[in-house]
């Protein structure tokens, strides 16, 4: 075998293309640093600009002049001197002792694994859909909302028959206002939002007030309310196959202390959003529990500079603030980062980080309203019976909350009893759920109970896709050795 | 079941691209998914459970929640919703158990 060259390498890796990792690589690139941009998506654009450079829905009206913005971050990040690496899954970020990092991913059409070793890493893994227990959620017929909205953007595909919206949260109304632009037909919305809810958000209305969501939210709220029914105060939601089928058929719901079953085609799930740790645990980053959001945050500074040097996270991924704060986010982190790699020093980086102060400061106001109108109740996040925890093992609530009762110590011991958040997954849709039922059974705060100790691999991996790793003198003499 | 929306504003349609699901030939579009050209062909389960054997589809889309797992060009649990479609790729739905070829 050959040797390989010296391990490609550069000043600043960001992982992740969506609005934070394209102006985070932009800025960077802009500011001298030698940038790489690795993201497991075909196209940039993240989840928010999904398909933002190729999608099939031209007509501007149906997805909105806020998906269009997209294209401002796109044609920069273009053109600026940034490597792209696209389709490609980072599954280890490795600290050295040198203080670099040793990064492995694979590009996923040709199944290689890679080395790049990266002086500063931003991680802009963004968020994912908050887990929406339901009995019948694993049923096919059910996705997320999110799933519904990629299904949209990258392909324009949408559903015919009877479609139910349920849940709560900003997607899903503006969902539900680009189907209605499209000419799809939505059924109903059940709305989980605790009617009494907007009284708890109340105090924080000011910042509403003067944010720049409230026209354009009450323009797409009043558009939609106009064309779909919604059913407020619904308590409980059931997925129901039909016979012999294994496939959703019906819906059961309970609102105002009635319960209706309706035959549905497909229901589309959603109750918010929340920042993809996965990546930032593994590393080692620390997180902390969010009350006013119930799910983890890492823990980072105005910067986005994280408990370990040289590890910055920018967007919704350091907790969720929105599209437009995910941008400025991500120049603060390639200011950050330039200038603890020493390319500008820290009064060139406060210069040049006020304008992106502000103007996440503008985008964030109001986020206290949302998150406090459109907090999930506590029955929905925290299931009971025989509703499906975690999807991929198949572990159902009343089995997670038994072993709680039998006194299981956290969330780690509860992968040896009962194997949930060991599937493929790796947690991503039942470890809040899991946190939140020990500490429901255990009468403990989240906080205190915890959370899955992420290891590497983050994602699965074949050994086959490991064993096309570049080989080092090292590596290969630790084998020849046992050969001997 | 789903469709195909007409949106294009006037832009060229993308390219028509031809896989196989289970051997039977399937019309996706060029930029399609995997897991989108199934859901546009109606097909909104993929594979069955390992655990109990229950029917399992895409969910999330966005590769978080690996229930979107198929067999392509004979390799099996790749992610439905991560995979572009590619002119005569090969799609196993991954119905019942599993086998290991010895």
């Amino acid at each position: 075998m050959s040797s390989p060259g010296p391990m490609p390498n550069c000043d600043l890796l960001v992982i992740g293309a969506g609005p934070a990792g394209l102006a985070a690589a932009t800025c960077a690139a802009e500011l001298g640093l030698d940038t790489v941009l690795i993201d497991e998506q075909p196209a940039p654009g993240g989840q928010i600009y999904r398909a933002i450079g190729s999608t099939p829905v031209q007509d501007r009206a149906i997805l909105g002049a806020d998906y269009w913005h997209g294209l401002d971050l796109l044609e920069p990040f273009r053109r600026c001197s940034t490597r792209y690496i696209a389709g490609a899954m980072v599954w280890a970020v490795n600290r050295l002792e040198d203080g670099k990092f040793e990064v492995a991913y694979t590009t996923t059409a040709d199944h290689q694994a890679h080395l790049l070793l990266a002086r500063h890493v931003t991680l802009a893994t963004g968020a994912q859909e908050r887990p929406f227990p339901i009995p019948g959620w694993t049923l096919p017929g059910v996705i997320t909302a999110g799933a519904a909205q990629i299904l949209l953007k990258t392909s324009g595909v949408v559903p015919e028959g009877t479609t139910v919206l349920a849940g709560g949260g900003p997607l899903l109304y503006l969902l539900a206002w680009q189907y209605l632009n499209a000419g799809v037909k939505i059924h109903s919305i059940l709305q989980t939002t605790p009617p009494g809810q907007w009284r708890h958000a109340l105090p924080h209305a000011w910042g509403f007030l003067r944010s720049p969501y409230l026209g354009k939210g009450m323009k797409l709220l009043s558009a939609v309310r106009a064309a779909v029914p919604i059913v407020t105060g619904v308590t409980a939601i059931e997925a129901l196959p039909g016979p012999g089928t294994g496939q959703l058929a019906e819906l059961r719901y309970s609102a105002g202390g009635k319960t209706r079953t309706l035959a549905v085609d497909q229901l589309l799930l959603h109750q918010g959003v929340v920042p993809n740790t996965n990546l930032s645990r593994a590393i080692g980053a620390d997180h902390a529990w969010s009350d006013r959001q119930d799910c983890w945050e890492p823990a980072v500074d105005a910067f986005g500079a994280t408990s370990l040097p040289q590890l910055t996270i920018a967007g919704d991924g350091a907790g969720i603030v929105g599209a437009v704060a995910a941008e400025h986010r991500g120049r603060l982190a390639a200011l950050h980062a330039a200038a603890s790699l020493g390319h500008i020093d820290s009064k060139a980086r406060d210069r040049a980080a006020a304008p992106h102060r502000a103007a996440l400061a503008r985008a964030a106001r109001g986020r206290e309203f949302f998150e406090t109108l459109y907090r999930a109740a506590p029955a929905l996040r925290r299931p009971v019976g025989d509703t499906i925890v975690c999807r991929c093992e198949e572990v159902t609530a009343e089995q997670v909350r038994q072993a709680a009762r039998m006194g299981c110590q956290g969330p780690n011991q509860m992968k040896a009893f009962l194997r949930c958040g060991m599937g493929p997954c790796q947690g991503r849709f039942c470890g809040l759920t899991v946190t939140e039922l020990i500490a429901d059974e255990q009468g403990r705060h989240p906080r205190d109970v915890g959370y899955y100790r992420i290891r590497f691999p983050i994602k699965p991996v074949t050994l086959g896709e490991i064993a096309t790793l570049p080989q080092t003198d090292e590596s290969r003499s630790a084998v020849v050795r046992f050969k001997k | 079941m789903f469709r195909r929306l007409d949106a294009s504003d006037g832009a060229p349609a993308p390219r028509t691209v031809r896989i196989t699901v289970d051997g039977a030939a399937l019309d996706c579009r060029d930029g399609d998914s995997v897991a989108a050209a199934l859901f546009a062909a109606g097909i909104t389960a993929c594979r069955d459970t390992a655990v109990s054997g229950v029917k399992r589809g895409p969910f999330c889309m966005m590769g978080v929640c690996y229930d979107c797992l198929v067999g392509i060009d004979g390799r099996a649990n790749q992610q439905a919703c991560m995979t572009k479609v590619r002119e005569g790729m090969a799609v196993q739905r991954q119905i019942g158990a599993r086998e290991v070829p010895i």
